[in-house]
C-alpha cells in the first residue's frame, strides 16, 4: 500500500521526473545531421547568458539556437500544456477518457489555421487565426451550454455537448475551407498543419505561444486543490465551500489558453493530452495538487522524446501528431490492462 | 435555535414547486429525522440546507445569519454534507477524501497542511477506521465507505451535520454503527439532520422527526408522538404497526419497531 498524500517518496518520483527532463533536454541538442559537441551545446547556451568569448563556428550558433533551441522549447510547452490542460479538464469533467480538444479547441484552432491558408496569410497571420478561432470554438461551446444547461444537475453534461457540435461544425467548415482550397500548395499545407509538427518553429514562435502557457500554468497550479475538490463531484465540491462556478470559469480559461496557443504553433497533436494524465495518476495518484506537476514535467518529456524520434528517426521529417497517435493508442491499451482498478 | 428554516419553497426553472411553504427548527444536539416516500422532496430539502439549491422564498438562517449572504465557503464552515456512499471517478485513497474535509478552512490558493492532517487522522480515529487510511476508497465495503464520509465531514469541523439516508444500503451491522456514531455526535454538541427510509431509525438515533409529504412537512416532534400505526400507514400508504416490547438490559427497557404487515386482499 502506498501513500499518495504528503511522502518523501513522491517528491523524490518528482525530483527523479526532472532529472529525467533535464537529461532529456540537453540531449535533444546534440541530435540532427549536423554534430554539435556537448560542451559547445552548453557553452553557447550560458553565452547568451553571460559574455564568453566565442570559441564556436557561426554554424555552430545557428543551429543550436536558431534551429534546435526554439524545436526543443516548443515542444516541451506543447507537451506541457496539451497534458496539464488534459489532466485538468479530467478533474473538472471527473471523467479520466476526457482530452484537451472537448470543448472544440482543435477543431477552431484546425479552422483558422486553414482559412489563413486559403487566404495566403503569412505564418504569423496563420497562427494567430488559429489561436483566435481556438478561443472562438471554446466560447461557443460555453455560451451553448449557459444557455442550453438549465439547472446546475446537469450542465458539466451539457458542456461536453456543447463542445461536440461546436466541434462538429468547426470539422465541416474546415472540410469547406479544403474543399476551396488549390489543390496543389494550400490543400497539402492544410493536411500537413492538420497532422501536427514542430519543423517550423523559430524563436518568435516560441515567445508567442510561452505567455499563455506558463501564464495558464500558473493559474492551474494556483487553484490546484480546488480542482481537486471539484474531481469528486460538484455538488460535493460546494458543500465543502468550492467557489464552482468561478473555479470551472479559471480551468476552461486556462486550458483553452494554454491548447490554444500550443496547437496554434504545432497544428493538431493529439493523444498527449489523454496519455500523459493517466501515466501521472499510475505514478502519483489522483490528486491534482501533485497530478498537474507531473502531468506537465511528464508531458513536455514525452512529447520532446517524440519530437527527437520525429526529427532524426529518417531522413525526411515525420509529422509529429502521427507519431503520437501511432505510440499512444498502443500504449493506452497497454495502460489499460496495468489498471486493474479505481476508473469505476 | 441553531438553524431555522422560515417558509422556504424550493423549484427548479419553470417546473412545479418541489418543496413548499416548509418551516422547522433544530437546536444544539437535536438529530432530526426526515421520514417520508420515494420523491417527496427530502433530498430537495437538504440540498437547500448545503446551498445547493436556491431556494425561491423564505429564508434559512443559521446561528441567526441569512445562509444565501454566506459564501460556499462560510457557509461550509457551518453545515457538512454527508452524501450516500457513491463512488468516485477517480482511484482516490481515503485520507485524500477524508482531507477533502479541510477545503473550506484553506484559502483559495493553498494546500493543506501538516496541521490539517492532524485533524484528518483524528477525524478517522473517531469513526474507528484509522486503519482504511490508505485503502482505496473504490475497494472498501458501502458500510466502510459511509464512514468515510462521515470522517470527512467531522473534518470539516462544522456543527451541524446534513446526512442523505446515511443507512441506506448497509446490513444490521453496520446501520446501527452509523446510529451509534450519530448518537455520540450528537450528544457532544453536533446537530444532525438526517433523511431515512427507517422509521426505526428515529426511535434509535433522533429526538425528533419531520414527516414529509408532497414538499410540505407534515408533522414534526418527538418520535414518540409523531411515529404512530396511522401516521406510518398514511405515508407509505400500507398498513404499519408500531409495537413495543420489553428488553432486558437495554437502558430505556421498552423498545418501538415499526412493523409494515402484508394483508393480502382476501383475508381483509
Amino acid at each position: 500500500m502506498q501513500e499518495h498524500v504528503h511522502n518523501s517518496r513522491l517528491s523524490h518520483k518528482i525530483l527523479l521526473l526532472l532529472m529525467a527532463l533535464t537529461i532529456i533536454f540537453f540531449t535533444s541538442f546534440l541530435l540532427g545531421r549536423y554534430q554539435v559537441m556537448p560542451d559547445m551545446v552548453i557553452t553557447i547556451l550560458l553565452s547568451k547568458i553571460i559574455s564568453l568569448p566565442q570559441t564556436w563556428t557561426d554554424n555552430m550558433e545557428t543551429v543550436v539556437l536558431q534551429l534546435r533551441f526554439p524545436r526543443i522549447i516548443a515542444a516541451l510547452l506543447v507537451g506541457g500544456a496539451l497534458a496539464s490542460s488534459g489532466a485538468a479538464y479530467q478533474s473538472l469533467f471527473k471523467n479520466p477518457l476526457v482530452s484537451p480538444a472537448i470543448l472544440g479547441v482543435s477543431a477552431g484552432a484546425g479552422f483558422g489555421a486553414s482559412l489563413g491558408m486559403i487566404l495566403y496569410y503569412p505564418w504569423w497571420g496563420i497562427q494567430i487565426l488559429a489561436f483566435l478561432f481556438a478561443l472562438l470554438a471554446v466560447a461557443a461551446s460555453f455560451l451553448v451550454s449557459q444557455i442550453f444547461g438549465g439547472s446546475s444537475r446537469n450542465s458539466m453534461t451539457v458542456l461536453i455537448l456543447g463542445g461536440m457540435v461546436i466541434s462538429a461544425l468547426f470539422q465541416a467548415m474546415l472540410s469547406c475551407v479544403k474543399y476551396l482550397a488549390d489543390p496543389l500548395d494550400t490543400l497539402p499545407a492544410i493536411t500537413f498543419w492538420l497532422m501536427g509538427g514542430l519543423s517550423k518553429v523559430t524563436n518568435s514562435d516560441v515567445l508567442f505561444a510561452f505567455f499563455p502557457i506558463i501564464l495558464s500554468c500558473i493559474g492551474l497550479y494556483l487553484i490546484r486543490w480546488q480542482v481537486n475538490v471539484l474531481s469528486i463531484g460538484e455538488e460535493e465540491a460546494i458543500t465543502l465551500g468550492v467557489n464552482v462556478n468561478l473555479m470551472r470559469i479559471i480551468v476552461v480559461i486556462c486550458a483553452t489558453l494554454m491548447t490554444a496557443a500550443a496547437v496554434s504553433i504545432s497544428g493538431i497533436i493529439g493523444w498527449v493530452g489523454l496519455l500523459i494524465p493517466h501515466m501521472a495518476r499510475m505514478l502519483v495518484g489522483p490528486g491534482f495538487a501533485l497530478l498537474l506537476p507531473v502531468s506537465l514535467i511528464m508531458g513536455s518529456g514525452y512529447l520532446l522524446m517524440v519530437d527527437n524520434v520525429a526529427r532524426n528517426l529518417t531522413a525526411m521529417e515525420i509529422p509529429l501528431g502521427i507519431l503520437t497517435a501511432l505510440i499512444g493508442a498502443p500504449f493506452f491499451v497497454f495502460l489499460l490492462s496495468k489498471v486493474k482498478r479505481g476508473w469505476t | 435555535m441553531i438553524l431555522s428554516v422560515e417558509d422556504i419553497s424550493f423549484a427548479y426553472p419553470r417546473r412545479p414547486d418541489l418543496i413548499n411553504g416548509i418551516s422547522f427548527s433544530v437546536d444544539k444536539g437535536d438529530v432530526l429525522c426526515l421520514l417520508g416516500p420515494n420523491g417527496t422532496g427530502k433530498t430537495t430539502l437538504l440540498r437547500c440546507l448545503l446551498g445547493i439549491n436556491k431556494i425561491k422564498r423564505g429564508r434559512i438562517r443559521i446561528g441567526g445569519r441569512d445562509i444565501s449572504e454566506m459564501s460556499a465557503r462560510e457557509l461550509a464552515r457551518l453545515v457538512a454534507y454527508v452524501p450516500q456512499a457513491a463512488s468516485v471517478a477517480f482511484p482516490y485513497q481515503v485520507m485524500e477524501l477524508v482531507i477533502m474535509g479541510r477545503s473550506p478552512h484553506l484559502g483559495v490558493m493553498s494546500t493543506p497542511t501538516e496541521k490539517d492532517m492532524e485533524i484528518a487522522r483524528s477525524a478517522l480515529a473517531r469513526t474507528g477506521i484509522s486503519h482504511l487510511q490508505y485503502s482505496l476508497f473504490s475497494e472498501i465495503s458501502g458500510g466502510e465507505r459511509q464512514l468515510v464520509l462521515i470522517s470527512r465531514a467531522l473534518a470539516q469541523q462544522s456543527n451541524i451535520l446534513i446526512m442523505d439516508e446515511p443507512t441506506a444500503s448497509l446490513d444490521y451491522g453496520n446501520q446501527t454503527r452509523i446510529l451509534k456514531i450519530v448518537h455520540e455526535l450528537a450528544s457532544k454538541g453536533y446537530t444532525i439532520i438526517m433523511t431515512t427510509h427507517f422509521p426505526n431509525h428515529a426511535f434509535l438515533a433522533c429526538n425528533k422527526v419531520a414527516i414529509m409529504k408532497k414538499g410540505i412537512i407534515a408533522a414534526i416532534g418527538s418520535p414518540e408522538e409523531i411515529i404512530t400505526d396511522d401516521s406510518l400507514s398514511d405515508l407509505y400508504t400500507t398498513d404499519i404497526k408500531v409495537v413495543s416490547t420489553k428488553v432486558r438490559g437495554m437502558l430505556s427497557e421498552e423498545v418501538k419497531v415499526c412493523v409494515p404487515l402484508m394483508t393480502l386482499e382476501a383475508a381483509r
